[in-house]
């Protein structure tokens, strides 16, 4: 009989143990106060990238006074790459990777180009596609097929409301493409977990990154991709570089 | 002593490792062969089953679809367009929004229908069970029919009398929903982006041309057509209109399409009494006035 008590007393600790365990852990999670920001360049010429012939829709080319350019490699004034997307590749707890931003990813259809041309996403997150062009755009994005995602083709005439949709696994990157006028191409980088993507002076930010130790995956649609290891502390953003270099 | 029980724990440890891989392999394999050899389809009173389906495939679609349904049979080099994957799951005749399964009737259809302007032709001599018992194995070759279910079927109401409002109704669906970028402003497939159409696959493509035949793609019947439109067709550049047609301006469009094929519709008689002409893409500002 005593021994029955010894091992029941035994239980209730391990279990207070254990929810305790579980509580400091989520708390821990939901504080999220790590940072990782840093800047990426492009060493080398950028290559040309030409300017966009759109006179068979001029509905878009009334658009760009100065015609568009291709942006499959777009570089700032002081060798900043644009366009690249950074996220978490390992290392990040399973409840920091479920975690989806409440705030829905903005996918715009503007002057016949796409805005932004490489859109960084979690899984499940909310994906808005508006067009606010005064044409009809078709709007394709084609996941590897056998993969979690499954590829669509809506057409959004001028003046349709957005419609938001979510992907359903990760994916780097899913190609978009508008058949209508075929120049028009751009890619959604669906990942688990924080990502940032750089803008033309190359920095990128990823926000809400649990203290701990993370190997980074950096993605360019033209330069491939590079890892690095960072080690996050708790209210002091990490700084991690990146550069690719031009071919 | 210390080396015995050493190798010993290194014997057991790489004999568990086997026995889980061979476990877990044998697990995939069976799902592989069996679960999948036993999927059926369901077509009004008929079931079909994947094993009756086998041999008929091996005789009738092999050399097109080749043995593994990938596509890629011994005559798949010599066609254009190119025989369907059935692995991946992605159909073009569906009555199932744009990124969704077919259903099982879907696939009966095209089998006893055949695709236009392609080598699949209508397989009239199968009877209505061989045809089931095909589409199960059509079916067991994609492991999405296995995990997923079709889409909610597209509801078309009955079709409106045709009327002089309506075709010109329509035409305007057509100018603003901007067909004619690929189909022509007289659906001769020459629009402005016609000849730069590629497929998923980033294989050439070519758009409806309504002046050839009075078959479409996915059927022929006016509802055909007006399903066609709305569900997209998928893997083409045919987009899915569902989000952005009410069925009345769906119906429209298909009242003017019937105006541009080649046969006498009366459709193309009330639009020859009317002395309709073909929209004018460069002059949107003249084209809403009138409307």
């Amino acid at each position: 009989m005593k021994s029955l008590y010894k091992s029941a007393a035994i239980l209730a600790v391990l279990v207070v143990v254990a929810l305790g365990l579980l509580f400091t852990d989520t708390r821990v999670n939901a504080a999220g106060e790590g940072k990782v920001t840093g800047s990426i360049k492009l060493e080398g010429t950028a290559p040309h990238m030409r300017p966009i012939d759109m006179s068979k829709d001029p509905t878009c080319s009334k658009q760009h006074p100065t015609p568009a350019r291709l942006e499959n490699v777009v570089v700032g004034p002081n060798g900043g790459l644009a366009n690249v997307v950074v996220y978490i590749s390992q290392g990040l707890s399973a409840s920091a990777a479920a975690a989806v931003p409440s705030k829905p990813i903005v996918w715009d259809q503007k002057g016949c180009m796409y805005q932004p041309h490489v859109a960084g996403m979690d899984v499940g997150q909310q994906l808005q596609v508006v067009n606010s062009d005064p044409t009809t755009h078709n709007i394709h994005p084609m996941p590897q097929p056998g993969g979690g995602n499954i590829g669509w083709n809506k057409s959004q005439p001028q003046g349709s409301p957005p419609f938001t949709t979510s992907w359903k696994a990760e994916e780097v990157a899913i190609p978009v493409k508008c058949n209508i006028h075929p120049w028009m191409h751009g890619y959604m980088v669906v990942v688990k977990g924080p990502y940032g993507v750089s803008d033309p002076s190359g920095s990128f930010t990823l926000d809400n990154v649990p203290p701990g130790t993370y190997t980074l995956t950096a993605w360019h649609e033209t330069y491939g991709t590079q890892t690095q290891k960072v080690t996050v502390a708790a209210g002091k953003p990490a700084t991690v570089n990146f550069t690719f270099k031009a071919k | 002593m210390r080396t015995i029980s050493t190798t010993w724990s290194l014997l057991l440890s790489a004999a568990v490792v086997f026995a889980f891989s061979a476990v877990s392999w044998s697990q995939v394999t069976q799902y592989d062969e069996e679960q999948r050899m036993n999927m059926e389809s369901h077509v009004g009173k008929l079931t079909g089953h994947a094993k009756d389906g086998q041999g008929l495939y091996r005789r009738f679609c092999i050399g097109c679809h080749g043995p593994i349904g990938d596509g890629e049979g011994e005559n798949a080099q010599w066609i254009d367009p190119k025989p369907r994957n059935f692995t991946l799951g992605i159909f073009k005749c569906r009555s199932t929004p744009t990124g969704t399964l077919p259903t099982d009737e879907d696939l009966f259809n095209t089998i006893g229908r055949g695709l236009v302007n392609s080598n699949m032709p209508r397989w009239f001599p199968l009877s209505d069970q061989d045809r089931a018992d095909l589409i199960a194995y059509v079916k067991h070759f994609s492991p999405r029919f296995a995990k997923e279910k079709p889409g909610p079927v597209l509801q078309i109401p009955a079709e409106p009398a045709v009327t002089a409002e309506r075709i010109k109704a329509g035409q305007e669906v057509f100018r603003h929903a901007e067909c004619w970028k690929c189909h022509g402003v007289t659906g001769r497939a020459n629009g402005p982006s016609a000849d730069t159409l590629t497929d998923d696959f980033n294989r050439p493509i070519k758009p409806f041309n309504f002046h050839d035949g009075t078959r479409f793609k996915c059927g022929e019947t006016d509802r055909d057509l007006y399903r066609i439109f709305m569900t997209g067709l998928d893997s083409t550049p045919m987009p899915s209109f569902a989000d952005n047609l009410k069925p009345d301006e769906a119906w429209d469009l298909v009242m003017y399409l019937r105006t541009l094929q080649p046969m006498n519709t009366p459709e193309k008689q009330i639009a020859k009494k009317l002395g309709l002409k073909p929209i004018n893409p460069n002059a949107p500002a003249a084209q809403s006035q009138t409307k």
